[in-house]
């Protein structure tokens, strides 16, 4: 009892000391508000608004008809070019696919002879070179079956139906995941300098001479962050991700936020663990990089987590962020209950015991050393 | 000739709203010697700033050496002839360096020649005793060893003007007075030299012969000495002082110490051959003694001794090495909470909460010690009350006056009535009326309600209070006793001679070896020239790059962090989907379904789970993420694609993951139409031959296999090479900032340029090795192959790390603390990095804010640099402009870092 009482104690008064941190206020601010808008409205992922140039050599009816099939959102308008100018615009990365309409196309297709359509890709535009000449392809042939009016239809038709976010949105999906990294940089970063600092100035070790143990101190810390932090979330996702961006959120609020409360409750033991491994803040903010980034990069937020080699996969199976990107999409898109995710949810659990225990073993000795 | 060398008329100093000065004027002529007393608070380290140029005169009027210090002219004139030394034991130090590079860093700033520093410094060195330690590194040297070397760093450009603040606080007396003879011996070999020095010690201020008294800001008198001492019928300076401090203050009536008379033979604490190591570095050496219940145990001796070492063994902070210790009659336990509560610790540095008010910070600690809430709000009050804090108590503890806060943590340390007390120098920084106070409350303590108290000091007057004291050397215990054994043991006529007598015995010197060598050096012929100076930049540079070389864990997480990075990266960051997990809903189950599908089984892109049930089983398993995508036959497919009657196939895809669901679809449409492809072939009836228009040749260029690491690797680069260089030189600025050696960049001939380059060089050097690191890894681990030039690589690569190091620069520049500048640069890096630069998506898709990140952030450039070089067979022709724009961003983040970083502190 009293030790619970001590952990409540303390977190009040790391409580009271933030509201006094104006810079980390600001920040917090910034990373819940313009990062999470800014790039969920700004850019996306796969084929959006390539940039397509053509080189009209024919310049007939159909070959100017052909800038006008590629529209936005997936292609931006295209531009007319001068033959001579196509090494340049490609090596300069200006235009992602650069289409050649040789002369006599028109002549050629209408005559039914197949005439040759030559597309340029910047295979270097990893997110769109493969997917866009592919989509770009199917276009053409479509739009100049019409156009030539030979239009034949396809013995099979396919649809494609997208569940969960029909319209395959990516500013909904960046949105979330741009929460998600400020999350784990807040969590890591911000214990972890506080921490050292507080060990610079030596409050530490004036709590440790008190009758209190590592264990009350540590989940003091963490208890009090993962109240803000989890605050911070939720206010974000009402006010910028559904109001402002207009995402709807179909999962259980309630249980979203459980899952990032446990989420912080793992990236904070990790970044404990972390300042028992560092001796100052210089060393501690070199050794956070290379945690933090691949947590962000590898954990299926910004590429897939199936297109990376088997090894590695189970590698990040280890990092936090890995579950905690699968259970955000999970619960908020795919309405995901706790019958089905509560095995990563165990996954965070397990992970943020085994560091805690860690971190609690290395604390004391760490201040001594 | 007596022309004035500090010419001052009402100086006002304010701090936000606190004032720190208030309308001081005040001269001193050539040559003089003055000394500057007053309480801790008074303004005499904001009034010494303020001569040293160190700090922006706010207001008022300042000549020194014959020029107005406001004028940045005269202030540049003024740094060659000005030594400063600051508060605080070796702050403008760097405990990294040598004594010897220590010395040389500044002679170098100064523009000695080599001949001329190293004849100076040998004589310095002679005249400080500090020749036999010229290799040890300054962190690991004694108090007054570091005040030396401070001394010698000052003296080296042969000043006019010597400011010292508080140089002997801190200090064991030998050292204090071995640091008074040499000041009189440097005096004794330059009569021109003007001297000003902040003390704490009275008596130290009586040996020169002018004085300033300063009190809350004010100077309350000046003149000489001699005439300013006799106002008081005691000659005494402290009697004067309070006389002059006015607010009848001085009717504090003396403090009476009853003797110490213990009832039974009860020991508190005891150590018994306490050692301590620290690797090779012995910090406490079989350390012995005993305190009794209800004594006042004193611990005396300089900085760095082991006192504070000591006592957190005591307090289970830190594990003895050998030897034991016991407190109220048990072995000292880390995990002993029981034993804690009886315990009262009060430590060195200002441990309690800065953001609570008194009366929480008093109220958290009751609770912490489980005092049930009314006792803990009576006791509260009551301490409130008997330590005057009363008009304080909703006040912010950390924006209080050092004495009222030091008052305070003896409230919180004695708040759950504790039976032993250990307080690490109580009262250094406190003035001395404050300090009767505090030992008013001790004795309170020790002969009212029996509390043993364990303390360490370096006042004498302190240790004279005590009922026994031990005298401590270099981790030592060099006597034990009562004052009055002691003086009698070392027979010296005051407790401080006998201390000094103990301390020569111990180091084996004698009074004749005092003899000092002299300080008189031929005058400085290299005059340095005004303006940007390579060699400072270059000392500068050295200076940084030894710090980082002895830092071998910072470096290595530096060059070990890049390649795992890369490593992992270079793996890790794919888009290529391979083995998409899809299950199947056919519902027709035919021939034709089965032929159809097959496309699908066999290709590379898709891996095929157990086959649905039903709709509901679809979806269900969508959203279990247990497959990616789902195919629907519908049934009569088989008989409807006979009939001519088109079938409709679906596909449903989960579009929680948009960018997945995108590649998923254009795979599935590539696999259909080669399904229909295959159908045609077989010559399954009902597909006609499909009349394609046109023949589409679709040319990858610069990775014809469209293969991810040959993008991703040399993009990962640009990624690496701007987190670590910019977190590397993040905290350039700002912890020297935090620690104090700015005041060296304040205080010296060093520009902003110079201090900025020198900082940068060694971190760029890194981070080019980094580089070839990276670039080594691209070619050979990930085979990807350098297609075009390796020179323009180059180029880019070196204007790129210049750009990255000097935007952590910026970032140090503009930030107060470490913690704003490691967040600040990871936050302002990530998004325009990660997002914005091109790696995923090309930023020729950008549009809006977005696109302006990416243009305004330089990973984009160096990033067409890298994948330009490596994929696309481009060279210096090609990539010129990108270089230009890296150049641009260098130059733009310099000259901010420029126009932001200050040469004087507010």
């Amino acid at each position: 009892m009293n030790k619970l009482s001590h952990i409540y104690r303390l977190g009040i008064k790391e409580l009271i000391s933030l509201r006094y941190d104006s810079v980390l206020l600001l920040f917090m601010l910034y990373a819940f508000s313009a990062a999470i808008y800014m790039p969920a409205s700004g850019s996306s992922v796969g084929v959006h608004n390539a940039s397509v140039a053509i080189v009209d050599e024919d310049d007939s009816r159909l070959s100017r008809q052909l800038a006008e099939v590629l529209r936005p959102p997936e292609f931006k308008t295209p531009v007319m070019l001068p033959y001579a100018q196509i090494d340049e615009v490609m090596d300069s990365g200006r235009y992602t696919f650069v289409i050649n309409v040789p002369v006599g196309f028109q002549a050629d297709l209408l005559a039914g002879k197949q005439p040759e359509l030559q597309v340029n890709v910047d295979a270097t535009a990893m997110s769109q070179a493969f997917m866009g000449a592919g989509y770009m392809g199917r276009i053409f042939q479509r739009e100049l079956q019409q156009l030539s009016g030979v239009e034949i239809e396809q013995p099979i038709k396919l649809t494609t139906r997208a569940l969960f976010n029909s319209n395959m949105q990516s500013g909904w999906f960046l949105a979330i995941i741009q929460i998600i990294n400020n999350v784990t940089i807040l969590a890591i970063l911000l214990t972890g300098t506080a921490l050292l600092r507080e060990r610079e100035h030596g409050t530490l070790e004036h709590l440790l001479v008190l009758p209190l143990t590592a264990f009350e101190i540590m989940l003091a810390k963490i208890w009090t962050s993962l109240l803000v932090v989890v605050l911070c979330t939720w206010l974000s996702l009402e006010l910028i991700v559904k109001k402002a961006l207009g995402v709807p959120l179909v999962g259980s609020m309630g249980l979203y936020l459980l899952v990032t409360g446990l989420y912080l409750f793992a990236s904070t033991s990790l970044a404990v663990f972390l300042t028992t491994l560092a001796r100052s803040i210089p060393q501690f903010g070199l050794l956070a990089i290379p945690v933090v980034m691949p947590m962000i990069l590898l954990s299926g937020g910004v590429t897939p987590l199936d297109s990376m080699p088997v090894w590695l996969q189970w590698v990040m199976q280890l990092s936090p962020t890995t579950h905690f990107v699968s259970l955000s999409t999970a619960i908020l898109f795919r309405d995901a209950g706790l019958a089905l995710v509560w095995p990563e949810m165990l996954a965070l659990i397990a992970i943020g015991v085994v560091f805690f225990l860690i971190a609690l073993l290395r604390f004391r000795r760490s201040l001594t050393a | 000739m007596d022309t004035q060398v500090i010419n001052g008329a009402h100086i006002s100093h304010r701090y936000g709203k606190q004032r720190a000065l208030e309308d001081v004027s005040f001269s001193l002529p050539e040559g003089s010697r003055c000394g500057l007393i007053g309480p801790d608070g008074a303004g005499k380290s904001s009034l010494l700033g303020l001569i040293a140029g160190v700090k922006i005169l706010q207001k008022g009027e300042l000549e020194v050496l014959a020029g107005p210090i406001n004028k940045r002219r005269h202030r540049a004139t003024l740094y060659q002839r000005i030594a400063f030394m600051p508060q605080g034991l070796g702050h403008n130090l760097y405990p990294d360096l040598s004594i010897v590079e220590n010395i040389r860093f500044f002679a170098t700033l100064f523009g000695l020649s080599r001949e001329e520093r190293e004849v100076r410094m040998t004589s310095l060195l002679a005249a400080t005793d500090l020749t036999d330690f010229a290799d040890r590194p300054a962190g690991k040297l004694s108090g007054g060893m570091k005040q030396k070397l401070g001394l010698c760093c000052a003296l080296i450009h042969d000043p006019d003007l010597l400011i010292l603040d508080e140089p002997t606080t801190g200090v064991d007396p030998l050292s204090r007075r071995h640091f008074w003879d040499l000041i009189e011996r440097v005096r004794s070999d330059r009569p021109q030299l003007t001297l000003l020095v902040a003390t704490a010690y009275m008596e130290e201020a009586a040996q020169f012969e002018h004085c300033l008294m300063m009190d809350r800001g004010r100077l309350i008198a000046s003149g000489a000495t001699q005439e300013l001492a006799t106002v008081t019928p005691s000659g005494k300076l402290d009697d004067a002082f309070t006389h002059y401090q006015g607010d009848g203050a001085s009717a504090v009536e003396p403090l009476q110490i009853s003797p110490f008379s213990p009832d039974k033979h009860d020991i508190a604490i005891k150590a018994t051959d306490l050692t301590l190591r620290f690797g090779d570095f012995t910090a406490v050496n079989k350390v012995s003694f005993e305190i009794e219940r209800g004594e006042i145990f004193g611990f005396l001796g300089s900085n760095g001794c082991g006192k504070t070492t000591t006592m957190k063994v005591l307090t289970g902070l830190l594990p003895a090495t050998e030897g034991e210790a016991w407190l109220l009659g048990k072995s000292v336990d880390a995990d002993d909470l029981a034993t804690r509560k009886r315990v009262g610790f009060m430590s060195q540095s200002f441990s309690l909460y800065g953001e609570l008010t008194v009366l929480q910070n008093l109220e958290l600690h009751a609770h912490l010690f489980d005092l049930p809430k009314e006792v803990g709000a009576e006791r509260a009050q009551r301490l409130i009350q008997r330590f005057e804090l009363d008009e304080y108590k909703h006040e912010q503890a950390g924006a209080l006056p050092l004495g009222l806060r030091q008052r305070l943590s003896l409230a919180v340390a004695v708040i759950h009535e504790p039976e032993v007390l250990i307080l690490d120098e109580p009262t250094s920084g406190v003035d001395p009326a404050a300090r009767d106070d505090f030992w008013r409350l001790l004795f309170e303590l020790s002969r009212e309600q029996g509390v043993t108290i364990f303390l360490s000091t370096h006042f004498m007057n302190e240790a004279e209070r005590c009922d026994r004291i031990s005298l401590m050397h270099a981790a030592k215990v060099l006597a034990v006793g009562t004052p009055a054994e002691l003086q009698q043991q070392f027979a010296g006529a005051t407790l401080e001679d006998a201390f000094v007598t103990c301390l020569q015995e111990a180091q084996g010197l004698s009074d004749q070896q005092q003899e000092l060598a002299s300080t008189a050096t031929a005058a400085l012929t290299s005059i340095p020239r005004r303006g940007f100076s390579l060699k400072r930049t270059r000392a500068l540079a050295v200076r940084e790059s030894k710090e980082l070389l002895r830092d071998r864990v910072r470096l290595g997480f530096a060059l070990l962090g890049a390649v795992f990075m890369m490593i992992i990266l270079g793996f890790g960051i794919s888009l290529d989907v391979e083995d998409l997990a899809f299950a199947t809903l056919d519902q027709d189950n035919t021939a034709q379904s089965r032929a159809y599908l097959e496309a699908y089984r066999g290709s590379r892109y898709f891996a095929e789970r157990e086959p649905l049930k039903d709709m509901q089983d679809l979806h269900a398993r969508l959203q279990r993420a247990d497959i990616k995508l789902a195919i629907e036959i519908p049934a009569g497919f088989g008989r409807d694609l006979y009939a001519g009657r088109h079938p409709e196939v679906g596909v449903w895809l989960d579009g929680g993951m948009p960018f997945r669901a995108e590649t998923s679809r254009g795979y599935v449409q590539a696999v259909h139409q080669e399904s229909l492809q295959r159908l045609r072939d077989e010559g399954s009836a009902a597909v006609p031959a499909l009349a394609q228009p046109v023949r589409l040749e679709t040319r990858f260029r610069y990775n014809q296999d469209v293969s991810s690491v040959n993008a991703i690797g040399p993009g990962v680069m640009a990624l690496i090479l701007v987190f670590i260089p910019a977190m590397l030189t993040a905290l350039g600025v700002v912890r020297e900032k935090e620690l104090g050696s700015i005041t060296n960049f304040y205080a010296t001939p060093l520009t902003r340029l110079e201090f900025l380059l020198g900082k940068q060089i060694p971190y760029v050097v890194v981070s080019l090795l980094n580089l070839a690191l990276l670039v080594a890894i691209n070619r050979w681990l990930f085979d990807v192959p350098l297609k075009g030039s390796g020179v323009a690589l180059a180029v880019g690569g070196v204007l790129y790390v210049l750009a990255t190091t000097s935007f952590g620069l910026l970032v140090s520049t503009v930030t107060k603390t470490q913690i704003a500048a490691i967040l600040g640069t990871m936050i302002l890096t990530t998004l325009p990095t990660i997002q914005f630069s091109g790696l995923i998506t090309p930023r020729s898709s950008l549009d809006g804010g977005s696109a302006w990140m990416g243009v305004l952030f330089p990973a984009g450039y160096f990033l067409d640099i890298a994948v330009g070089t490596f994929t696309k067979a481009l060279n210096l022709r090609d990539l010129w402009l990108q270089c230009l724009a890296l150049l641009g961003f260098f130059l733009a983040f310099t000259g901010l870092s420029l126009l932001l970083l200050k040469k004087q502190e507010v």
